[in-house]
């Protein structure tokens, strides 16, 4: 078992950008299917072993992705 | 066989279109359900090809909605923004993928000429939005909409945009253009696959979806989402379409759409040039507007559909004859129908020759039948 931060998000598309983005910009994590323990709209959800919430929220809002919630749990 | 029907579907495409889609077919996905790789991948596709859209038209991705075709975006944007107490003004140019949509809906309905100093003129206080074309599909004339994007900003309307025959011909610019809703389809202009196409939004106008179902998200919700794209995409996605769109655009921005226009326009006009001066013709022209490569006409009183099937009968020629599914260009011009020549990215003057010189021997062997 590891911790991970999860962002959820609204939509599917921006969970898909998500992604994109992260990829493009190097960033450490996946998309996962969302886990039963956290509630969202959209099925995706990224989960990273850089927990740091505030580098994240920075980053979101640089990019200008919208997400809905951020959620350390264990995987 | 020459082929001047793309009006009615671009006859090219791309060849790197066709193996995309003959790729993906392989290894399909459902997009937004699930996250295996397959699924993945096609939902990857699907992202970007709205990105390329957003970029191609100038909004944001998220507002990229993709539907069947440009009749079902134009039915989902006219039934779900719009009531029967609104007022909306339109043109004579108009096919009947908006006004049957308007008629249905109930709306207080005004025809213009799609002039903004004529709709300045059929303003009332219900008056809600503009709906109109940006290309006529039997005349192939251009309409202004930068100065009409500019009344609907001025007068608070809604501007609502068919670009069944520009998307792919026309550079447009949501935001330059003041369009609220850009409908398009993927099988004219953007040379893509039948059965794809879509809407672009700017901001969130609000729109009731037509269809509800299946979105991948809010499962327990029994309310399709509200949030775009997902509120306007019920149900499994064309993915083959989107495919072909990707790869139809990435053709036309090597090819450059400026080149297509001057291409299609030069041919248009050559055409309509030597029609011109015939005085067995009555060609349907605006001479103060652009035009894109459509052009339409009629021989004397002789039977458009006549006409059209000797073209294809007795010189292999694809033309297409008949109202066109745009009945207030008739009433317009006094016609019933119309032989309609419309040029695409593949024609070459040696076509427009070719039908030029048909159209004579149709004359020459129906001269007496003509005036008889």
């Amino acid at each position: 078992m590891e911790e991970y931060l999860i962002i959820t998000f609204e939509e599917t598309t921006m969970a898909l950008y998500m992604e994109r983005i992260c990829k493009r910009e190097k960033k450490e994590g996946r998309m996962i299917p969302l886990p039963k323990a956290i509630d969202a709209g959209c099925g995706l959800a990224w989960a990273t072993r850089e927990r740091d919430e505030e580098v994240w929220k920075r980053f979101l809002e640089r990019e200008n992705i919208a997400y809905e919630r951020m959620v350390e749990v264990e995987l | 066989m020459i082929y001047l029907d793309n009006a009615a579907t671009s006859f090219f495409k791309p060849p790197q279109m066709i193996e995309a889609v003959c790729e993906y077919l392989k290894h399909p996905g459902n997009p937004n359900r699930g996250s295996h790789k397959a699924a993945m991948d096609a939902a990857r596709i699907v992202l970007d090809t709205r990105m390329e859209l957003a970029e191609f038209f100038d909004c944001h991705f998220s507002g990229v909605i993709f539907t069947s075709g440009i009749t079902e975006s134009l039915n989902t944007v006219i039934a779900g923004m719009f009531t029967a107490r609104d007022h909306i003004i339109t043109t004579y140019m108009e096919h009947n993928s908006v006004l049957r949509p308007l008629y249905r809906l109930g709306c207080e309905l005004s025809v213009s000429d799609g002039s903004p100093e004529q709709m300045e003129g059929l303003l009332k206080d219900t008056t809600k939005a503009v709906v109109m074309n940006h290309v006529s599909n039997v005349t192939g004339e251009i309409n202004d909409i930068r100065a009409v994007g500019k009344f609907c900003r001025e007068k608070g309307l809604f501007f609502i945009l068919d670009t069944a025959q520009s998307a792919g011909v026309l550079p447009i610019s949501m935001e330059k253009e003041g369009i609220d809703v850009l409908c398009f389809t993927g099988h004219k202009g953007l040379l893509g696959m039948q059965g794809i196409g879509g809407l672009c939004l700017r901001g969130e106008p609000g729109i009731e979806p037509l269809k509800v179902g299946g979105s991948g998200i809010r499962s327990f919700d029994r309310r399709q989402p509200a949030t775009y794209p997902s509120a306007l995409e019920a149900g499994t996605q064309n993915v083959p379409g989107i495919v072909s769109l990707n790869a139809s655009l990435q053709y036309l921005k090597e090819r450059g759409i400026e080149n297509i226009l001057e291409h299609e326009r030069s041919l248009g006009g050559y055409f309509a040039g030597k029609l011109a001066s015939c005085d067995r013709i009555t060609l349907y022209r605006n001479p103060r507007k652009e035009h894109v490569g459509i052009v339409s006409f009629n021989i004397e009183d002789m039977d458009a559909g006549i006409v059209s099937d000797r073209l294809s009968h007795l010189f292999e020629i694809e033309t297409r004859a008949g109202a066109h599914c745009a009945p207030l260009v008739h009433r317009h011009y006094n016609t019933q129908s119309m032989v309609r020549v419309s040029f695409g990215i593949h024609n070459t003057k040696t076509d427009a020759d070719r039908c030029l010189q048909a159209l004579e021997e149709i004359m020459e062997r129906t001269g007496k039948e003509v005036k008889r």
